[in-house]
């Protein structure tokens, strides 16, 4: 699932084609009060919160709407209150005691456990994981800058046919990709490696596409002319001027890319067998998987499931904000 | 610009050249990573293994050609039909709820009063960054007798529920894959909304417009172009489901190996030893998610020419 709709960020990129501003604004999580008045849907309402009692919705509406919104949190967030309480949990308790209360929680003990159980395998796959995804996101960010700003400010002939195979790819679903490109990496001994899993993903088609629009409206032809007549080269104009004003849709690439590779399941599951190779998922698959013949790995993979969330977690909270950026920056040309 | 064509034309080499070398790392890649597997996957989908030796037993094998008796087979092939079947169902059900509750959240968020908004944004996001598989295994956990909380509240409550039979384990699924991808599809939806100029609403209200009004007759409308583009990519995203399957594969015998086209072709590859067959039906499944993307392009046409250079 992840794939296409990690997709669907990268396309709907240039979607809004509305004003930057208030988006902006209620990006950094200030609230719609920090957007400049008039300029977000719902004015008169938020005139109301600042209290000019005319315009303030029915007390019955309010509580109608807070209820909805209780209640759909409620769902999205038990899940985890229920993994937070069943890290604390042995094996026996995971079974033997009710899901959503603590019992005789010892959180540092199973989570030491968790990190040190066949050696560490843990923490390897975790360095894997960073690794993969580190990586892989900051290589693709380079390659779709370079290939999205020779795209948008040259011209060549087949530059548009380029342009249109590239799109072609955004639309192709990855694992469809993977298992031919598992047939295909076999043949020439990378399968396996991790190799395997760091080339494809520093491949990001929508990268460039989000990076040649970006640069089309961000870099002016004028900046680049004046360089050359100052004598720089093209990887120096590059370099120095091009990525430098590129770089907040590279922060939205790079950011993107991490979570997609981080979230990548087919591809590991399809490349690798040795499991010093494996990323966090893959481990955690394996855990579960031999959990029946060895009851503590059920307390392992709660516990591991629940460390390799907590930095995901955090990066949702800095990726809401690039990523609402990320949409309005996409739509400067649109 | 006749003036000085000696000139132009070393400018556009140089422009070439230049380019080239910024898109040359990329392109290759690509080549090896989208174009080559396509192409590769084509050209063993119409092989087979031909064993030779007595009653086709012996240690020599060797790669025929076979037409397209791979395709037949694997359309012939009841389970991995099914499979398809069984995606296109999921994804007619568990699709328009899921944008439905998307948007149901994006217009109470863009309707309540402010305090509260950025919290219920971010717990609603916050599974977007649970990947599939530890969102699979968590699930996996409250559907299961024994350990799950909600197993357990609903018996206590005299209701007999089994979120893993075979009637139900595709909404179970369904349900991972909407808690998942809601708040994510929200947030689309919300971008959309607030880049509608706000005096839209400012003239609905002085009209004497209700909340609802506003919502039915100008948001929706509005956010049109953002629910086609989560609705197909919805599709193509089910097209691919298989983290999902396979976490709960050992916890109910309901999901067999070709419960989806994905999951056949994995297990056609890695537990049947079949990778002709597999390949055939990773170039059938490429091919449905082709349909469905040039449906896409045709729906967003014009949007494609955004890119060009100012």
């Amino acid at each position: 699932m992840t794939e296409a709709n990690d997709l669907t960020g990268g396309v709907v990129a240039d979607e809004p084609g509305g004003p930057g501003e208030p988006t902006d604004g209620a990006a950094r999580g200030r609230g719609p009060e920090a957007a400049p008045p008039g300029a977000r849907p719902g004015a008169g309402r938020r005139r109301a919160a600042k209290g000019r009692a005319g315009l303030e919705p029915p007390l019955r509406h309010r509580i109608i709407t807070a209820s909805l919104l209780t209640v759909a949190a409620l769902y999205f967030l038990t899940p985890v209150y229920w993994l937070v309480v069943s890290s604390t949990k042995s094996s026996s308790d995971l079974f033997g005691t009710f899901g959503f209360w603590f019992h005789d929680p010892h959180p540092l003990d199973y989570l030491h456990r968790v990190l040190t159980y066949d050696d560490g395998i843990y923490v390897r796959w975790f360095a894997n994981s960073l690794m993969y995804a580190g990586v892989g996101a900051l290589a693709a960010t380079l390659l779709s800058a370079a290939a999205g700003y020779a795209l948008a400010k040259y011209r060549f002939p087949g530059r548009e046919g380029i342009f249109n195979v590239i799109l072609a790819g955004v639309l192709i679903p990855g694992t469809a990709l993977a298992l031919p490109l598992y047939l295909l990496f076999s043949e020439i001994g990378l399968a396996n490696t991790y190799w395997a899993v760091l080339i494809p993903s520093v491949v990001s088609p929508f990268g460039v596409y989000l990076c040649r629009i970006y640069a089309a409206a961000a870099v002016p032809d004028s900046l680049l002319e004046a360089a050359r007549i100052d004598g720089a080269g093209e990887a120096r104009i590059f370099s120095t001027l091009g990525l430098r004003l590129m770089t907040p849709a590279l922060v939205t690439v790079f950011l993107f890319q991490f979570v997609h590779i981080w979230n990548n399941f087919f591809l590991p599951l399809v490349m690798l067998s040795d499991s010093d190779l494996y990323p966090i998922q893959l481990g955690l698959t394996s855990w579960q998987g031999y959990a029946d013949r060895q009851p503590e790995l059920y307390q392992y993979t709660v516990g591991g499931a629940f460390l390799s969330v907590l930095p995901l977690m955090v990066l949702m909270g800095v990726l809401q904000r690039y990523w609402r950026t990320g949409l309005t920056e996409g739509s400067v040309k649109a | 610009m006749r003036g000085a064509p000696r000139r132009l034309t070393r400018t556009e080499a140089r422009s070439a050249r230049a380019a080239s070398g910024f898109l040359l790392p990329f392109l290759a890649l690509f080549l090896l990573c989208f174009i080559a597997p396509i192409g590769y996957a084509l050209y063993e989908s119409l092989l087979k293994v031909e064993r030779t030796g007595p009653l086709g037993l012996g240690g020599e094998t060797k790669q025929v050609w076979a037409g397209l008796s791979n395709y037949a087979h694997a359309l012939e092939d009841d389970r991995f039909t099914a499979g398809f079947g069984r995606v296109l169902l999921f994804g007619a059900v568990q699709i328009p709820v899921m944008i439905a509750f998307a948007t149901g959240l994006a217009l109470l968020l863009d309707a309540a009063s402010a305090r509260w908004v950025g919290f219920f944004r971010t717990a609603f996001f916050l599974p977007y960054g649970v990947p599939g598989v530890i969102a699979s295994i968590l699930w996996g956990f409250l559907y299961v007798p024994g350990i799950s909380p909600l197993v357990e509240m609903a018996h206590s409550a005299g209701w007999d529920v089994d979120f893993l039979g075979r009637g139900a384990v595709l909404w179970s699924i369904a349900n991972i894959v909407t808690w998942q991808f809601t708040g994510y599809n929200m947030l689309v939806l919300i971008a959309q909304l607030k880049a509608v100029p706000g005096e839209l609403y400012e003239a609905a209200r002085i009209d004497g417009a209700s909340a609802w009004q506003v919502a039915r007759h100008i948001k929706l409308p509005l956010i049109r172009p953002a629910l086609v583009l989560t609705t197909v990519f919805s599709l193509i995203g089910t097209l691919q489901l298989f983290a999902e399957p396979k976490v709960l594969k050992p916890l109910s015998n309901s999901i067999d190996s070709g419960y989806t086209p994905n999951l056949a072709a994995y297990n056609e590859a890695f537990t049947s030893n079949n990778q002709h067959i597999a390949a055939a039906e990773a170039v059938l499944l490429a091919l449905v998610a082709c349909v469905l993307s040039f449906g896409f392009l045709r729906l967003v046409g014009q949007r494609g020419k955004d890119g060009e250079s100012g």
